[in-house]
C-alpha cells in the first residue's frame, strides 16, 4: 500500500463568496476485477469506492466510484470559500481503508 | 554456437509467453454477455434516481473521439442557481457499452458553489455516456453523448 498517495490542489487564499476549483488525484490502480492474471483467474476488485470532501467537519461534496472510473482517479469540482478552515479529503477503499488528506484554505 | 541458440531460445520463450498473456487478456475482454447496453443503463437510471428525466440543464465536455480507452476525461456542468433551496443533489454518470452500466455519483451541496466535476472514466469502446442530474425540487434531468473509442480499455 506504500504506493498509493492522495494529492490535492486548492487555493491557498479566497475571497469571500468566491466558487474555487479543487483538484485532487489519489495514486491507485483501481483493480477492476474483470482482468484476468496470468494464471487465467480473475484478478479480484480493488478499487477507490468513495471519495469525501468535508470541509471544518462538514460535508461539502462526495462521490460514488464504480470500476469504470480510470486508474489513479483525478477529480475536479467547486466550493464556494465562506470562511478560513481546514479541508480534510478522504478516498475509501474496498475493504475499508482510508487515504486522508488535510489542507487549510485562508478566506478574506 | 551453443550460446547463440541458448539465447535465441530464450527470446523465443519469452516471445512466446508474452503472446499467451495477451490472448488471456483478449479472451477476458471479448467475453460474450460482459457489456452492459442502453436497457441496462435505463434500468439503473431507474434503480437509483425517482421520476422521469427531461432534456435540458446539463451541459456536457467529451471527446468526440477517445484514443485510448483506458483514461477518458470527463466533464459537466448542470445549470442551478445552487442556493440553500435550489441546488444540484445529485449526478450520475452511466455508460452504455461497459462491463457495468454505473460510473460514478457525484453529490453536491449549497456550499459547492456550481454543479461542475470532472474527472477520468474507462470505456470499453464507442459508445453513449449518460449524465442524469436530480435537483433538489425533485426534478431530474438527462444528457447523452456518444464517445468514439479507438483502443479500448477494458482488458488493461
Amino acid at each position: 500500500m506504500a504506493n498509493i498517495k492522495p494529492r490535492v490542489r486548492i487555493p491557498r487564499k479566497a475571497k469571500a463568496g468566491e466558487v474555487v476549483e479543487i483538484k485532487s488525484l489519489i495514486e491507485h490502480k483501481m483493480e477492476t476485477g474483470q482482468r484476468k492474471g496470468k494464471d487465467g483467474n480473475k484478478i479480484p476488485r480493488k478499487i477507490i469506492n468513495r471519495f469525501e470532501c468535508k470541509f471544518e467537519g462538514d460535508l461539502v461534496f462526495a462521490s460514488d466510484w464504480h470500476p469504470a472510473i480510470s486508474a489513479n482517479p483525478y477529480l475536479a469540482f467547486h466550493m464556494r470559500a465562506e470562511k478560513t478552515g481546514e479541508f480534510e479529503f478522504k478516498w475509501i477503499e474496498d475493504g475499508g481503508a482510508e487515504y486522508v488528506k488535510k489542507a487549510k484554505m485562508t478566506v478574506s | 554456437m551453443t550460446e547463440t541458440q541458448l539465447t535465441l531460445s530464450r527470446r523465443q520463450a519469452l516471445k512466446g509467453a508474452s503472446a499467451f498473456a495477451l490472448t488471456l487478456v483478449a479472451a477476458g475482454f471479448l467475453a460474450p454477455g460482459a457489456h452492459a447496453d442502453a436497457a441496462a443503463v435505463d434500468a439503473a437510471i431507474k434503480k437509483l434516481v425517482k421520476g422521469t428525466p427531461e432534456e435540458g440543464k446539463i451541459k456536457m465536455d467529451l471527446p468526440q473521439i477517445a484514443e485510448n480507452g483506458n483514461t477518458v476525461p470527463v466533464a459537466f456542468e448542470v445549470e442551478s442557481p445552487m442556493s440553500k433551496d435550489d441546488y444540484v443533489k445529485t449526478v450520475h454518470l452511466f455508460a452504455e457499452g461497459n462491463p457495468s452500466p454505473e460510473v460514478a455519483s457525484f453529490y453536491f451541496t449549497p456550499q459547492s458553489g456550481m454543479a461542475r466535476a470532472s474527472t477520468r472514466m474507462r470505456m470499453a469502446g464507442t459508445q453513449n455516456v449518460v449524465v442524469v442530474a436530480e435537483m433538489s425540487n425533485g426534478k431530474v434531468y438527462m444528457a447523452k453523448q456518444q464517445v468514439k473509442v479507438t483502443i479500448g480499455g477494458c482488458g488493461g
